[in-house]
């Protein structure tokens, strides 16, 4: 199952664009595409051990297993204010 | 009012959305862009969202600042963009009866912002470098990314 994760900030500007697709298994948890992605790009692996994901603009925990059809987005540490 | 903008803060319009004649106090806050930070000059910022989370989250944060006190009108409003040194990034404006809560409320929206809603901001120092800040969990150094040489 191909995922696309939205990317901001610093992400964004690493990954040169504000999309990342992702293959994972069918039935795959959150917790899988984050490490599907540190492996596609081991210089962020700080920056997404410490992100968060969204689905949905709500935030989710590793655990959550992954829908088609859902908006996901990784969220690094925020900075606004 | 919950206001995600790239136009400047206009704190009267804030001051506006949150009169009220059931209001003793009217508290704002506005939070402006610094020239120096751990002694590092900054000569502008960037701020980006992730826009229709960030306005969701800062819903959030309002309804529950009003479960917790007795807010009378509450407005927050976030910059997006470019910034120059001093100008305001942010601005929430509370209002209630009295002015305990109208301080708490105010504090605790603020403090929740920069925890939860997702928006981030990039130094443009002015040595001509740029960093994303994502100030990473656990730790009490920022880390920063610094901008990948074209």
């Amino acid at each position: 199952m191909n995922v696309s994760v939205k990317l901001f900030a610093a992400l964004k500007q690493f990954a040169g664009k504000d999309c990342l697709d992702v293959e994972v298994r069918e039935g795959a948890l959150i917790g899988d595409l984050r490490t599907k992605m540190i492996q596609q790009f081991p210089e962020l692996a700080e920056t997404f051990s410490h992100s968060m994901f969204a689905v949905d603009t709500d935030y989710v925990d590793d655990k959550v297993q992954i829908s088609p059809d859902t908006e996901i987005a990784c969220i690094p540490p925020v900075s606004g204010g | 009012m919950i206001k995600l903008t790239k136009a400047e803060i206009d704190s009267t319009e804030l001051l506006e959305a949150v009169a009220s004649q059931q209001a003793g106090a009217v508290v704002l806050f506005l939070g402006t862009t610094r020239e120096f930070t751990s002694g590092r000059r900054t000569s502008s910022l960037d701020y980006e969202s992730y826009p229709d989370m960030a306005e969701k989250k800062i819903a959030e944060l309002e309804s529950e600042a009003c479960r917790r006190w007795p807010i009378t009108e509450c407005a927050i409003v976030h910059r997006l963009g470019h910034l120059e040194l001093g100008e305001a990034s942010v601005g929430i404006a509370v209002s209630s009866p009295h002015r305990e809560e109208a301080f708490l409320a105010g504090k605790w929206l603020i403090d929740k912002l920069k925890e939860i809603v997702p928006i981030w901001k990039k130094e443009n120092w002015a040595d001509g470098t740029s960093d994303w800040v994502h100030p990473m969990m656990g730790t009490t150094e920022e880390t920063r990314i610094s901008e990948r040489e074209k």
